[in-house]
């Protein structure tokens, strides 16, 4: 790979970094924060294509002018056959260009959900404050889980909440909600599942994401994949809602 | 110092006509575009495109560490004279070992970052012992870090201090032993002609567009296989190894090289891993930093195949060793 295809591919790469943290299609894969420094990433390759580009266009030439076959000749040539000078694995760059430009693939939902056990071993495991105000009251799925699960719904008590999610089959078919967590990237991306009960959605496709209001219910069940405890809500209402922008808790 | 107008004689080679690179590129680009549809249908099949998020996902995460590593080592590569480590790092190398793994602390970020820094320190005249001890200290015993580590372990406070405690052990234990039975002649360190360059501006960008592009391209291998062992590792054998104190330590630290997560997020699944024994998550919260599928392709691409062979799987055992030693001791 010569100089100037290097230069085009850390563009391309630069400019799909950029694209993917200005729009909200970062999201998809790692946590707001990352934000600044992916844009300063993308300013920083779109800048060194740039600069490789300048340098390759100025670049005195002793004997011949510049010539771009003449690039080519030597730099597949002569330096790949003394050790790696310009690196050929630089190729592969293009497969995340591909990923984010092309493919963007969709942000970790059912199917991974139900490869994992549920992640509530690293929860909180006591002191749970009062839940926030409001009829119903506005929770994560990990907050409803932790509280179900390692306070037996005390700190819920009798009140309503509201959880978001999407939907999931359990391995019985049975109906979850599942939410993905997440600490860094969707390579650590870990699920949450509630166990739906009463009014719970039927007939949608897993992926639906909703919106259930519902109450504490005493019912559990046992993740097969983990062991892990998984707590039910008793659904009072619930609503299909639009993908959201931040699919992740964490 | 090379003058501006010698060039390297191939240089001057007869013009040759041939398909070069740009246009190779430009033909994948069309094929790419053309081929949108059935490309991103194939990869909407479950399996897949959870394969496709999660090496996408990687990339994401690990670019910008990456692109700081890189401008990092190639301010270090073009614009710190040599004469600043000599005078930075103590003469005697025994010394200079655990020195430049507490120098790990000052930088933030993680392991990706760390590869190309510790190839611009041995270009620099860095002992390799030490720069070695950075490479490996570095994204373990960085603030960013530990301040993950605490806010994952929430009950358990000793583990920030197990994680930093091993893996200083581990790295500065590594460094002296690179001394005592480390080859020079298995460091193979690309010449890098344009380093020497007379305009700093134009070798320190050529520094950073040559470092990205070759240690980039290794990421990518690294993040692909791991999002490939992440697809495959059923995480329900997992579940038959925590009883087991032996297989659990050997386990977690095994998991840590296969899932190459970021080690600024690795305390989170570590957590979640709660079957397991807290030793046996230590081994795998000190291996992972070190040890893993996306450095090791790094470490290949960077110092060559003969150093990366012998230098993973000792960095290995030592950290499992040390682990298990620091976590009988505080855990």
């Amino acid at each position: 790979m010569n100089r100037q295809a290097q230069a085009v591919v850390l563009l391309l790469l630069g400019g799909s970094v950029l694209k993917a943290s200005l729009s909200d299609l970062y999201l998809r894969y790692v946590k707001e924060g990352l934000r600044p420094f992916l844009i300063a990433a993308g300013v920083m390759l779109v800048a060194a294509a740039v600069a490789t580009l300048w340098f390759e266009v100025r670049r005195p030439v002793a004997g011949h002018d510049e010539h771009d076959h003449d690039e080519h000749g030597h730099d597949e040539h002569g330096h790949d056959e003394h050790g790696h000078h310009e690196p050929r694995v630089g190729w592969f760059l293009l497969l995340p260009v591909l990923g984010l430009l092309l493919v963007a693939p969709p942000a970790l939902g059912s199917y991974a959900a139900s490869q994992s056990g549920t992640a509530l071993g690293n929860a909180q495991t006591s002191d749970f404050p009062p839940l926030p105000a409001g009829d119903p009251a506005r929770i994560s799925v990990l907050d409803y889980a932790s509280r179900a699960v390692f306070d037996r719904g005390l700190s819920i008590g009798d009140r309503r909440v509201e959880l978001t999610g999407f939907l999931m089959a359990g391995p019985e078919g049975e109906q979850y909600l599942g939410r993905m967590i997440l600490s860094c990237c969707a390579a650590d991306a870990r699920p949450i599942k509630v166990g739906l009960t009463g009014a719970a959605p039927s007939g949608l496709a897993p992926d639906t994401w909703v919106e259930v209001v519902g109450r504490y219910n005493e019912r559990t069940a046992t993740d097969t994949v983990n062991g892990e405890t998984i707590p039910y809500l008793e659904v009072a209402e619930w609503r299909e809602i639009p993908v959201p922008k931040q699919q992740y808790e964490g | 110092m090379t003058a501006v107008d010698q060039r390297p004689p191939e240089q001057t080679e007869k013009p040759r006509i041939r398909i070069g690179s740009v246009e190779i590129l430009a033909v994948l680009l069309v094929l790419l575009v053309v081929f949108r549809g059935p490309v991103a249908g194939a990869l909407s099949e479950p399996a897949l495109a959870t394969w496709t998020t999660v090496f996408v996902s990687v990339m994401v995460q690990a670019t910008p560490f990456l692109v700081f590593g890189v401008a990092l080592s190639a301010v270090i590569a073009v614009y710190v004279p040599r004469s600043f480590w000599a005078k930075a790092l103590p003469r005697h190398p025994a010394l200079a070992v655990p020195v430049a793994s507490g120098a790990g602390i000052i930088l933030p970020g993680c392991e990706c970052g760390a590869v190309p820094i510790a190839g611009s320190l041995m270009r620099r005249g860095v002992t390799p012992a030490a720069a070695l001890a950075f490479l490996l200290a570095a994204p373990a015993i960085n603030p960013i870090v530990l301040a993950s580590t605490a806010v994952a372990f929430p009950n358990n406070p000793e583990m920030v201090v197990a994680r930093g405690v091993a893996s200083l052990l581990v790295a500065t234990a590594m460094g002296w032993l690179w001394l005592r039975l480390g080859r020079l002649d298995w460091i193979r360190l690309p010449h890098r002609p344009e380093l020497d360059d007379a305009s700093k501006g134009r070798a320190f960008w050529a520094a950073v567009r040559h470092d990205i592009t070759h240690a980039g391209g290794f990421l990518v291998l690294g993040a692909m296989a791991a999002a490939t062992i992440r697809e495959f590792v059923p995480a329900r054998w997992l579940q038959t190894l925590g009883d087991n104190p032996v297989l659990s330590v050997l386990a977690l630290a095994l998991l840590a090289v296969l899932l190459s997560i970021c080690s600024e997020a690795d305390a989170f699944v570590a957590a979640s891993l709660s079957q397991f024994s807290l030793t046996a998550r230590l081994a795998f919260l000190v291996v992972g930093p070190m040890v893993d599928l996306k450095l090791v392709s790094m470490q290949t691409g960077v110092f060559g195949r003969r150093f990366a062979s012998r230098f993973a799987p000792a960095t290995f055992a030592v950290a499992v060793l040390v682990s298990v030693l620091v976590g009988g001791v505080l855990l």
